[in-house]
């Protein structure tokens, strides 16, 4: 399997505070990896790291085996890291379809956007019926949806995906982990991060541990589910 | 006194719309930059001052050359535009960005520098005129066929005097309601009835002053006001287009919004700075050759007024709004010709013209103590 992406004892600091200590992490193809820890232990950092809206200050973020943890986040972009932020992000004033042409904005062939248009709006027909909407009129869960399908219009060769089930009603949580599985069934590699431990171990096949900066455990994601430090801390059992 | 008001109205209306259009296209360059870069750029009005001096140099020395003043008036503003529109584009480059890059977040300090960059073009723009020249006053040359004058039919006339007082009774009937307010318990009257009883005003009083209304206004505009007028309509129409119709429209809004997650889209977001300056600085630029070609005679320090008073307008629609920018200019224009006009009236000649702009600054200190957001409100850069 091919390597796409790889932290090799990335090191990221905020001022002072040291929020990242040394993280190595991999993604192969196909895969969904997901990143699970509590509040504060550096997981929407090490995002950031990877699609360089903050740098390391030690360490290297290999994609595709080549170094970009010094390029600037729109150059990251263009290698093909989609990120779906923290807390949506999208563009309140521009409508559903602005939303979606930007986060096109690399594409310059017409008939492609148009495509993946298509196929955002066969995912998520809700945003299909908003698309002349503005976006800061839409529900939390529509955001949400908009907000990956803003993400799935690079086409990117991986997504990174910040907390997409945070504030959202029980339903639209198992709809966003559902299409997660599927976006990954049709080829997507996904790095997840993720609070709700249980749904992300669901459907991930590998996970890794986050603690105050420095990875505690890994594996398969079966065997994290199963393992009792992670039941205690994260699984509320 | 009455009569010479209300036969006045629709040219002072229409002076002050011309005029409105000039304020409005320097408007928009101060929102825009506003829009995405939170900055006030007190330097845009050397940007437009740039592109009214190239303007004038592209009139004196292709006079000879070329006949055609229309066609010289187009490559003023070709050329006027362009040259404000690499000065801004400098000056971002040179001046705010690496202010940007040291990650200053005192906001006096590109305020400050703004100021700075303005005295700087004043005076390198002095500097090269007298060198060249060994004179900074330029002067648009005249041509008969833009001072032309035409007349304008009567019923627009008609129809500006009443549509203003039907706003006047409006806001008369407005204010009305509201002292009644004051002393009952009566209800908010709806907006359908006071434009109801505005409009039933607005006929009594057209019945008593028929002769005056439906005498003959004379009301006349010169080509070059008619120039100033397509050439606004046209750059407004084409900046709304290029905003709202194109990728790189687009992309300003998006990172007027949320800068860092537009560059988590691909986009670069100096670029699209140095877009919007070079957008601005256009505008700016084509509003310096229109304003030369009313008042024909321009110099280093020529800016500062309508620069501010564009400023003025801008915060007036709602500063980071662009629809407000292009409505404040407007209003404003319109208010300085009534003002500086009436006010002569007022007080038999007592005071002159020359208030005009203590009104347009009233008019700022006034929006900035009641309605800081504006006409309109912020809308560019609305963060969510």
């Amino acid at each position: 399997m091919k390597k796409v992406l790889e932290l090799k004892n990335v090191h990221t600091y905020y001022g002072k505070i040291h929020a990242l200590k040394g993280i190595n992490l991999e993604v192969f193809e196909g895969e969904i990896v997901t990143l699970i820890g509590a509040n504060g232990a550096g997981k929407t950092t090490t995002l950031r790291t990877i699609s360089g809206m903050i740098h390391p200050k030690e360490g290297e973020v290999l994609f595709e085996g080549v170094a970009v943890q010094h390029l600037p986040a729109h150059l990251i972009v263009k290698r093909g890291i989609g990120h779906v932020p923290e807390g949506r992000r999208i563009f309140p004033r521009l409508t559903v379809e602005e939303n979606l042409e930007i986060g096109a904005y690399l594409e310059n062939d017409r008939h492609k956007v148009e495509e993946r248009k298509a196929e955002v709006f066969e995912l998520f027909p809700r945003l299909a019926e908003r698309r002349r909407q503005l976006g800061g009129t839409l529900s939390g869960g529509e955001q949400q949806m908009l907000a990956i399908g803003r993400a799935l219009m690079q086409d990117p060769r991986i997504l990174l995906m910040d907390e997409p089930s945070m504030g959202l009603a029980p339903v639209l949580v198992d709809l966003i982990f559902e299409t997660i599985a599927e976006l990954n069934k049709r080829g997507k590699t996904i790095l997840l991060v993720e609070q709700n431990a249980l749904k992300a171990l669901e459907i991930a096949h590998r996970g890794y541990v986050l603690q105050t900066g420095e990875i505690t455990l890994s594996g398969p994601a079966k065997e994290l589910a199963e393992n009792e430090e992670v039941k205690r801390a994260y699984l509320g059992g | 006194m009455l009569e010479i008001l209300i036969q006045l109205l629709p040219s002072v209306l229409l002076e002050g719309l011309i005029l409105g259009f000039v304020y409005a296209m320097i408007a928009l360059g101060y929102t825009m930059v506003y829009g995405v870069l939170e900055l006030i750029n007190f330097a845009h009005s050397e940007i437009f001052m740039a592109g009214a001096v190239a303007g004038a140099e592209v009139f004196i020395l292709l006079k000879g050359v070329i006949g055609n003043p229309f066609l010289l008036l187009a490559l003023a503003i070709l050329i006027g535009g362009a040259v404000a529109a690499i000065v801004a584009i400098l000056v971002e480059r040179l001046a705010y960005r690496p202010l940007r890059k040291r990650g200053t977040t005192n906001r006096l300090v590109p305020l400050i520098t703004a100021i700075g960059v303005s005295f700087f073009l004043q005076d390198l723009v002095r500097l090269i005129e007298g060198l060249w020249h060994n004179a900074f006053y330029r002067r648009y040359p005249s041509f008969s066929v833009f001072e032309a004058t035409y007349t304008l039919p009567n019923w627009i006339g008609v129809l500006t005097i009443l549509a203003t007082l039907w706003l006047a009774f409006w806001v008369i009937a407005y204010f009305g309601d509201w002292l009644v307010r004051l002393f009952s318990k009566k209800e908010r009257a709806a907006g359908r009835t006071l434009s109801i009883v505005a409009a039933g005003l607005t006929l009594v009083f057209a019945f008593f002053y028929r002769h005056v209304i439906f005498a003959d206004l004379g009301m006349t505009i010169q080509m070059k006001s008619i120039l100033v007028i397509v050439v606004s309509l046209a750059m407004l129409y084409g900046l709304n287009w290029l905003v709202h119709k194109t990728k790189l429209g687009i992309a300003i809004r998006a990172v007027a919004q949320d800068a860092q997650t537009a560059s988590l889209m691909g986009i670069d977001p100096d670029v699209i700075v140095s877009r919007t300056f070079l957008i601005g600085g256009f505008l700016g630029g084509v509003a310096g050759v229109l304003f030369g070609l009313l008042y024909t005679l321009v110099h280093p320090y020529v800016g500062f007024i309508p620069g501010i008073k564009a400023f003025t307008a801008a915060v007036l629609g709602g500063i980071g709004n662009i629809t407000g920018a292009a409505v404040g200019g407007l209003v404003l224009g319109m208010l300085e010709m009534l003002g500086g006009t009436y006010l002569t009236f007022l007080t038999n000649g007592a005071m002159g013209t020359e208030y005009k702009d203590i009104l347009a600054f009233l008019i700022l200190i006034f929006i900035l103590l009641f309605r800081p957001q504006g006409i309109i409100g912020q809308q560019l850069g609305e963060k969510v």
